[in-house]
């Protein structure tokens, strides 16, 4: 089984985000950057195909050399082999087809992206990977099970989840639950000097278009000062919620 | 040319969501100077959208549809987007829509903007704001595809009403068989109990609650308001309560109208994921937890003796409202 495992490259979650040149760019200064947490448990999902299953894994990014120690990384936790597209990720359309250019000539059975980025947010990139490449599509994967050709997923829905039997060539959409917590990997001195010798390829993109184009950051407003009532005062905030705020 | 959206329905009845993004479709097609046509499926009470600014209904009647398939469902509402001449498509930020629209947005090399919070601020060039870095920020993006789909986020426009004149139409959509190849084969969901996702009040215990056996009064807090429960990150992964209720950076996003924070320190991955709350409380007992900067409404206190009375009161409070 060939696995393909996208790695989007972002800010840290614990990041204070703030922007530059007008409020029009993403101020880096200062800012650590890490495998998007969502791919972190598809890549230890991978990482268990391969080690009970022989699956082999590459990892793949659309970014620039700045990424090369978060596709790293992913090497020193036990992916094969890299894959970079050498360009800037300008919207969620523009990386799924550039991943789907590369997904094409490698002829990989299972995809696994993660089911949002931390920093776009966009949610797409899984999806419109899938329908680019016509494989079938699981989002908001929780448990992935697969025996030949056949897989077994469950996503989570609003208010439970949702078990759906579907076949290879497949894409999901990883997230919390996938993995238990402490099955993900932190790389060890070995991984580390493994993934020093291990094949980073770095190929030009496609052509593709754009669809969408941030032109302006903003910053949430500054909360105001928070209003604190005495524990003895129970009556006071049930006061305040309905005649004030009026949510109750 | 139309405003499309597509509302959602639950066992015929349409979900709580949909009359939030109707509205939204009302204002976009004022915005350009058109009129706003809904796409159900299997919706049996599709003539209420009227209240909401929608002059049309595609209904879909059709049981292969009865159980929510995203490939299927996305070629529904392509194909009602092509009847229409729709060039922009509004949808809902459900986990069920979430999973559709990145398909839809494929079949119709369409720009996809999800998580917006606003009416768009320009009709052209079309320009929306949306959040980005997971509620650190917000972002103004153009879209600039010839179709146009906009994914608004939970609780943030509200529904509105806007009486007009509604028809409802039956649509048939043509579904390849081939597209039913991802199977829903069980679904587990709790009934009759708010959720994260839609719930007006959401109320969250923290790891400062101690173990999984003193969930009791969270629970309890959650019946009397009709809220939904949810908790911290390392609740969950401690198996303290079940994955679907960790909320945050990494979890559930809440946007909710009231969110009740107990016992939950306030990191920031935990606060990016429920910034979107209107009104937030907590209930934690060190003066210094950055939780207090977050918040509307705070009490200093142990839960332990604040929970179980705000409890009584609230249901004395419910009694004299009643
Ligand atoms: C990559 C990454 C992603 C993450 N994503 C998320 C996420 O999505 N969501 C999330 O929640 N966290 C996330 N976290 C974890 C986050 O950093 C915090 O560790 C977590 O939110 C803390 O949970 P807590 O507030 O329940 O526990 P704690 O930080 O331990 O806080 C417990 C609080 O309870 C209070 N307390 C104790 N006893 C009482 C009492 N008797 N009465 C009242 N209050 C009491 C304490 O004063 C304290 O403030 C993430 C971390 C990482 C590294
Ligand atoms: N620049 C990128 N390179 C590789 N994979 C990406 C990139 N951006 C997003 N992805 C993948 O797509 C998922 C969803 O991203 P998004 O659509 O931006 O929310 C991420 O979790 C990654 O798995």
């Amino acid at each position: 089984m060939k696995l393909l495992v996208c790695i989007s490259n972002v800010p840290d979650t614990t990041s204070k985000i703030n922007f530059t040149d007008d409020d029009t760019k993403f101020d880096t200064n200062g800012v650590q950057y890490v495998i998007n947490p969502n791919d972190e448990f598809g890549l230890t999902r991978a990482m268990w195909f391969k080690e009970k299953q022989g699956a082999t894994i590459h990892v793949i990014t659309v970014g620039g050399a700045t990424t090369e120690p978060t596709i790293r990384k992913a090497l020193a936790i036990g992916a094969d082999e890299a894959i970079r597209v050498n360009a800037e990720p300008t919207d969620g359309f523009f990386v799924a087809q550039q991943i789907a250019a590369v997904a094409k000539a490698g002829d990989y059975d299972l995809i696994i992206a993660g089911r949002e980025s931390i920093d776009y947010n966009g949610g797409m990139v899984p999806g419109i990977l899938a329908t680019l490449l016509d494989f079938n599509f699981v989002n908001n994967c929780i448990s992935l099970e697969i025996d030949g050709n056949t897989a077994t997923a469950i996503r989570e829905i609003d208010g439970g989840k949702e078990k759906l039997n579907t076949s290879l060539p497949l894409v999901i959409g990883s997230q919390k639950g996938l993995v238990a917590e402490s099955d993900l990997k932190i790389p060890n001195m070995r991984g580390i000097m493994m993934a020093r010798q291990k094949k980073l390829n770095v190929v030009e993109p496609v052509s593709a278009t754009d669809t969408t184009k941030d032109v302006k950051f903003e910053k949430p407003a500054a909360k105001g000062q928070v209003k604190l009532i005495d524990a003895d005062n129970i009556d006071e905030l049930i006061n305040l919620l309905h005649n004030e705020a009026k949510v109750i | 040319m139309s405003v499309l959206v597509y509302t959602e329905s639950e066992n015929g009845k349409f979900k709580k969501n949909a009359q939030e993004v109707a509205s939204y479709a009302y204002e976009v097609a004022q915005q350009l100077g058109t009129h706003a046509t809904a796409i159900s499926i299997n919706a049996t009470n599709a003539e209420s959208l009227g209240n909401n600014g929608i002059s049309k209904v595609l209904n879909i009647t059709d049981d292969n549809l009865k159980t929510f398939n995203a490939k299927a469902f996305a070629i529904a509402i392509a194909q009602a987007a092509e009847k229409e001449g729709a060039k922009v498509i509004i949808l809902s930020s459900s986990a069920d829509t979430k999973f559709l629209a990145p398909i839809l947005t494929a079949k119709l090399q369409a720009s996809y903007v999800p998580n917006v919070v606003s009416a768009p601020t320009s009709t052209a060039p079309f320009t929306v704001k949306r959040t980005v870095f997971s509620n650190k920020g917000f972002a103004e993006t153009q879209l600039s595809a010839d179709i146009k789909i906009i994914g608004v986020s939970n609780n943030a426009f509200g529904s509105h009403e806007n009486k007009t004149e509604s028809s409802v139409e039956s649509f048939e959509a043509n579904i390849p068989e081939n597209s039913f190849s991802t199977k829903s084969v069980e679904i587990d969901k709790v009934v009759g109990k708010a959720t994260i996702a839609d719930a007006d009040i959401v109320v969250s215990g923290g790891r400062g609650l101690k173990g999984p056996e003193n969930w009791g009064m969270i629970e309890e807090l959650a019946d009397v308001l009709g809220a939904a429960t949810a908790c911290s990150k390392p609740v969950s992964d401690l198996g303290w309560r079940p994955h679907g209720e960790h909320v945050g950076q990494t979890g559930k996003p809440v946007a909710s109208n009231l969110y009740i924070a107990i016992g939950i320190s306030g990191a920031i991955q935990h606060l990016a994921g429920v910034s979107a709350s209107k009104v937030k409380v907590v209930i934690n007992s060190d003066p210094e937890a950055p939780f207090f900067k977050a918040a509307d409404y705070g009490i200093v206190g142990d839960a332990f003796e604040v929970v179980p009375q705000l409890i009584e009161k609230l249901k004395e409070f419910k009694a004299q409202t009643a």
